[in-house]
């Protein structure tokens, strides 16, 4: 599932210490990546951690306050125009007129763009065929449903071509089959060159596509890596204990060499661990035991992203109400 | 897509593209929905004939009767009252399209359609313009629905007018039509890209529509008009429009009312010139709000 670095080294999109505030909310706090040409990269964060903010400022329709963005060799504030040529782009929300046909959002489109004629319509059916839309092409766009439309919008996004393509939660709101589906597609484009810049809070999605993850939270990247690296840095394997007595547990258990970091949790806790799990556990339950202290429940698994996203952003979906600060700017944030 | 050789990057507007008729990609969307939309054509083509048919005939009826008595001086040009007011109609047609020309802006950024575009590599300035044309075009079709109508029903439209006269009168109406309503619509079209709501915009437009309807001479010649509204009257767009399209339709010199209207060359250059100014102010408003617009 890894495909680590293997696409070239030439840099695509180039970010320096980007900032960006809403009035008083930092939105995005100095942030600084790389995307490599061919990859497939994740933005991934919970809701109004700025994810959006800073694909809005790449994608060059939010203004650039702080800091230095380069996307297809073109800087977004100097070159906005060379930057707009080299993009396509799928937006968060369904972004198609209704009353429009298929194959008018299309036309609608490669016109935008200034496609010559010929080029234009040879496309819409070469894009029509990949996204299986052909038998579709003269409906109005009301009548597709959830997963059709974003099929369309990929194909309107490849349009022109892109040396980049922004995916914005492209599988949003979609059935887990058309979501696999919707993967497909994702990787069939990235394997005819397009670099994709994905934006997501689906942990397996950004797993199983990405070359490379950035984890942004509160408008800062708290981790970056391929899958592997990140789940590496909570340790080889995670076991989560219940007790009779979980804080005397943690005390007797912090200082062990195979024991990297512990996590509270509300019933029990985790500890994340260095060595095979297998191995540890033997000695976790003899201490446990000449303690007297009872144990109720024990578990080992490897680390998913769900544990990664979990450990770096503190938590399993954004708590909204408990910050009322941010939550004035949810929507802004978020976008 | 597979074995294509795959230019790097879109291979269309490279190298500062040439986007001149960005607008027509506007405009031609624009069209699309125009004529998609049945009712909404049948119904906008059909109101303008009503007005005249409905308001037109009733008001004709009392007012022509009212002013019979009146005194005319012999050898002047008489024109009944659904011939004055005729161009009024053309004229408030033109305002009512081109004033809500501009909602599909709204629409498009409510529904985020308008990030497409605003990240597209076209100019902005092509949106101003191609919901411009757009929205001359719907008003063109009007206009000459309500000359074909209106003549059908007894207005005295290119009354005693050689051909050539006809038509140099029809190329003048849509002249001073076209200029008015892009004003218009640039200024429908700046206020929709800055409102959020449709509910706002509907506000604003009803706010604007009624003091240029009323103190414009669609309806009443204007000199009886309070000081101040007559100053207002005057420089009034709408004035200015169909006093245009009066003199294209009817002449230089006639009477309506009791009120003796006489028309000079000059004065049609200097209505025409007033357009032309209230338009490029439009624009630079609308550029303006297009500038400042952030859709995110």
């Amino acid at each position: 599932m890894q495909r680590s670095e293997k696409k070239g080294e030439e840099p695509i999109i180039v970010v320096e210490n980007l900032e960006h505030s809403y009035g008083d909310f930092k939105a995005v706090d100095n942030i600084s990546f790389t995307v490599k040409k061919g990859q497939i990269f994740s933005f991934l964060g919970p809701n109004g951690a700025g994810k959006s903010t800073a694909i809005n400022i790449l994608i060059t329709l939010l203004s650039l306050q702080k800091g230095k963005a380069s996307v297809a060799g073109f800087d977004v504030t100097k070159d906005p125009q060379k930057v707009r040529e080299s993009i396509g782009i799928v937006f968060q929300d369904i972004t198609l007129d209704r009353d429009m046909t298929v194959w008018e959002i299309l036309e609608f489109h490669g016109r935008l763009y200034n496609m010559p004629d010929t080029e234009r319509r040879k496309r819409i059916d070469e894009l029509l065929e990949l996204v299986q839309l052909e038998a579709k092409r003269n409906e109005r766009t009301k009548s597709l449903s959830g997963g059709m439309k974003r099929r369309l919008e990929i194909a309107r996004g490849l349009m022109t071509r892109p040396r980049v393509l922004f995916l914005d939660e492209p599988t949003i709101g979609l059935d887990p089959q058309t979501r696999m589906r919707m993967w497909d597609y994702i990787k069939g484009v990235n394997e005819e060159g397009t670099t994709i810049f994905l934006t997501t809070h689906y942990m397996d999605e950004a797993d199983h596509l990405s070359d490379r993850i950035s984890i942004i939270d509160h408008g800062k990247i708290v981790i970056s890596g391929t899958s592997w690296e990140l789940k590496n840095t909570l340790g080889r394997d995670i076991i989560y204990l219940e007790t009779s007595d979980n804080d005397a547990a943690v005390r007797l258990l912090k200082d062990l060499p195979a024991i990297r970091n512990i996590k509270v949790k509300s019933k029990g806790f985790s500890l994340l661990v260095n060595e095979d799990g297998t191995k540890v556990m033997p000695g976790i339950l003899d201490i446990l035991r000449n303690s007297s202290i009872e144990l109720t429940t024990i578990n080992l698994k490897k680390p998913s992203m769900d544990d990664v996203f979990v450990h770096y952003t503190g938590k399993e979906l954004r708590d909204e109400g408990a910050a009322p600060a941010r939550g004035m700017f949810l929507r802004k944030g978020g976008r | 897509m597979k074995g294509q050789p795959r230019p790097a990057g879109c291979s269309c507007a490279r190298e500062g593209g040439n986007m001149a008729y960005g607008f027509m990609t506007i405009f031609w969307r624009d069209m699309v929905r125009f004529v998609r939309f049945k009712t909404l054509l049948v119904s906008s083509l059909l109101q303008p004939a009503l007005w005249l048919a409905f308001f037109g005939i009733a008001m004709a009826s009392n007012f022509d009767r009212l002013t019979a008595g009146i005194p005319v001086a012999p050898g002047s040009h008489v024109v009944g009252y659904l011939t004055f007011m005729g161009a009024g109609i053309i004229a408030m047609t033109t305002l009512f399209t081109s004033l809500f020309g501009g909602i599909v802006i709204l629409f498009d950024k409510n529904w985020g359609l308008m990030r497409e575009i605003l990240a597209s590599p076209m100019n902005r300035n092509h949106i101003i313009f191609g919901i411009g044309i757009s929205g001359v075009t719907k008003s063109f079709i009007q206009a000459i629905i309500i000359m074909v109508f209106g003549i059908l029903i007894g207005t005295a439209f290119f009354a005693g007018f050689s051909p050539v006269m006809t038509v140099v009168g029809v190329a003048g109406i849509l002249a001073f039509v076209a200029m008015f309503a892009l004003g218009f619509l640039f200024l429908s079209a700046g206020i929709a890209i800055s409102m959020e709501s449709p509910e706002g915009l509907q506000g604003v437009i009803t706010l604007l529509t009624m003091p240029i309807f009323f103190a414009s001479n669609a309806l009443y010649p204007i000199d009886t008009f309070p000081e101040i509204l007559k100053v207002i009257s005057v420089y009034n767009p709408m004035t200015l429009l169909i006093t245009g399209i009066r003199y294209f339709a009817i002449g230089p010199d006639f009477v309506t009312l009791g009120k003796h209207y006489v028309y000079a060359p000059m004065d049609i250059a200097w209505a025409f010139g007033g357009l032309v100014i209230f338009t490029l102010i439009m624009f630079t408003f609308a550029w303006w709000r297009f500038r400042k617009a952030v859709v995110t």
